[in-house]
């Protein structure tokens, strides 16, 4: 069942046009990467999914009933947060405003639904430490939990392991991925970690300049875009194929004649 | 302590002290978000704007805060869209704004009545400013602004922690930005004619910052700030009244003295907690 469909949409920056016609749809219990280079447009469609951006052409059609108070978000950090006097309670509680509408104050509920994604995350026992004094795995864990108090459904995580160490990010994965199989949340994560991306999610955008690709995670593993960023073992007609091409410099040597340049 | 039943005997003093402590309260509580969303020059801009419409204002004889209240929510308005989305960066444009409102402020007033010492009061303020009916007013204006306050506590302190992801989750964070700074210029507003229009802001800053020095979570320093800047702007009349120091400024030093206890005990808490480790 979709729960997100893209139709051909287009979003610009700054009005720069950074992808157009772009279509692809996320069906409930799906793990997806947004991969690609820098400026290739992964935030851009990730504030276009959040609507925090406006589409400039086609549309995003929220189905199975999704309503914006449903959807998580895991930011990226800023540097005012970074010495925001808070606990950690008081962060993850803060997750559970879009459930209160215009009432004022946070019901018993809002107060056990934290805790409970607090323990869920193993982040009972810094409930009354100040965020700022925690190390940045915890913080992501912290802002994790107040993402899951917004939502049961799906979660959008922009690069989630930027600045962690690498035990403190396989244990963010891990907890990503366990959140996606054992409670069916929905993940949509940018990430520019391609080799990481393909072992976890199992499903792939990659957002290229001029080639997009949207498929499963083995399809894009086999899929020419794929196989310039990942080395694999695979001996199939169409691995072997994209690694001769990659493999062939004779549009180098052929590109340098024509400029007139080369070192010969 | 005699003194100190026959100074509360004044009228003058009476009326200072009703019209100044919900003003400090309201200060501390908006400053905090302020404070933490890098907006603690708007509180500046804003008061600039206000001596201009107070200038205005009683050049042609009308009530001060009758045009003061409407420009001044308006022009938080403006500062707040300006600082969001414009060419001018937001410092910029808050400093184009408030020196040119003063400046508006200070040739009208000086054409208007020719009263310097009008002038110096309104820049520096006076512990005579408050009339009868600025009272009332005063006070009806200061409860909204508590009042408003305690029912959007949860939802100021998500949109002043991270407005991206308020937004992102269903939260219309725009409105509550300019309900702070609609409740920013109504403090102002009050609060110029006693501090001056030049040190009102400081009553937005400082306490902030101080229970900032010591307070690790979010309630504890909205708490914090409130008291201090309570127990500052009480210190500080007091200390005008026997000092006969200017009222405004003398408000100002205490907070100071305060912040820089705090920054102290903040100081030595940080070397005993390295020193005990070692």
């Amino acid at each position: 069942m979709s729960i997100i469909e893209c139709k051909n949409i287009s979003m610009s920056y700054d009005g720069v046009a950074v992808f157009d016609n772009l279509s692809f749809t996320v069906n409930s219990g799906d793990y997806l990467c947004i991969v690609g280079e820098n400026g290739s447009g992964k935030s851009t469609l990730m504030k276009g999914l959040l609507g925090l951006k406006p589409v400039t052409g086609g549309e995003i059609i929220y189905s199975d009933g999704l309503k914006k108070n449903e959807i998580g978000y895991l930011p990226q950090q800023s540097g005012a947060q970074r010495d925001f006097p808070a606990s950690v309670y008081e962060v993850v509680l803060s997750g559970r405003l879009n459930k209160r509408g215009l009432l004022p104050f946070y019901s018993h509920a809002d107060r056990q639904a934290a805790l409970g994604n607090m323990e869920r995350l193993g982040i009972l026992e810094l409930k009354n430490r100040c965020y700022k004094e925690l190390s940045g795995g915890q913080q992501q864990r912290v802002l994790l939990a107040r993402a899951l108090c917004a939502t049961s459904k799906l979660l959008i995580l922009d690069e989630p392991v930027t600045g962690l160490d690498p035990l403190a990010s396989s244990e963010m994965y891990r907890l990503i991925s366990a959140l996606n199989k054992e409670s069916s949340i929905t993940i949509i994560m940018v990430s520019h970690d391609i080799v990481a991306a393909v072992d976890h999610a199992d499903h792939i955008l990659h957002l290229s300049n001029n080639e997009d690709f949207f498929g499963t995670t083995e399809d894009y593993t086999h899929s020419e875009l794929g196989s310039r960023f990942l080395y694999h073992n695979c001996h199939c007609d169409g691995c072997e194929a994209h690694a001769a091409f990659h493999h062939d410099q004779s549009h180098i040597h052929s590109y340098l004649k024509s400029n007139g340049g080369g070192r010969e | 302590m005699n003194e100190i039943i026959e100074m509360l005997s004044f009228s003058f003093m009476q009326r200072a002290l009703i019209v100044g402590i919900p003003v400090a309260l309201c200060a501390a509580l908006l400053g905090v978000s302020l404070v933490l969303k890098r907006y603690a020059m708007i509180g500046d801009g804003l008061s600039h704007v206000g001596f201009g419409a107070l200038a205005i204002a009683s050049a042609f004889g009308w009530t001060p805060l009758w045009v003061a209240v409407p420009v001044v929510v308006i022009a938080a308005f403006l500062l707040l869209r300006l600082s969001e989305n414009s060419k001018i960066k937001g410092d910029s444009a808050i400093a184009i704004i408030s020196s040119a409102a003063l400046a508006i402020g200070v040739v009208i007033a000086t054409v208007g009545n020719g009263m310097n010492t009008d002038l110096n009061s309104y820049l520096f303020g006076s512990i005579l400013a408050a009339s009868p009916q600025d009272v009332v007013m005063s006070l009806c204006l200061s409860a909204v602004v508590l009042a408003v306050f305690v029912l959007f506590y949860s939802k100021i302190f998500a949109v002043t922690f991270d407005e991206g992801f308020a937004k992102a989750t269903g939260v219309n964070s725009g409105a509550y930005n300019m309900l702070i700074a609609l409740l920013t210029a109504l403090t102002i507003v009050i609060g110029m004619r006693i501090m001056g229009t030049l040190l009102i802001s400081s009553l937005i800053i400082f306490p902030a910052l101080t229970s900032m020095r010591l307070c690790k979570t979010y309630k504890s320093v909205i708490i914090c700030s409130a008291v201090v800047s309570v127990l500052c702007f009480i210190v500080g009349i007091f200390t005008s009244y026997f000092l006969e120091t200017p009222t405004g400024a003398t408000i100002v030093i205490v907070n100071l003295i305060a912040f820089l206890c705090f920054a102290l005990i903040s100081k030595i808490k940080g070397w005993m907690f390295t020193h005990e480790r070692g």
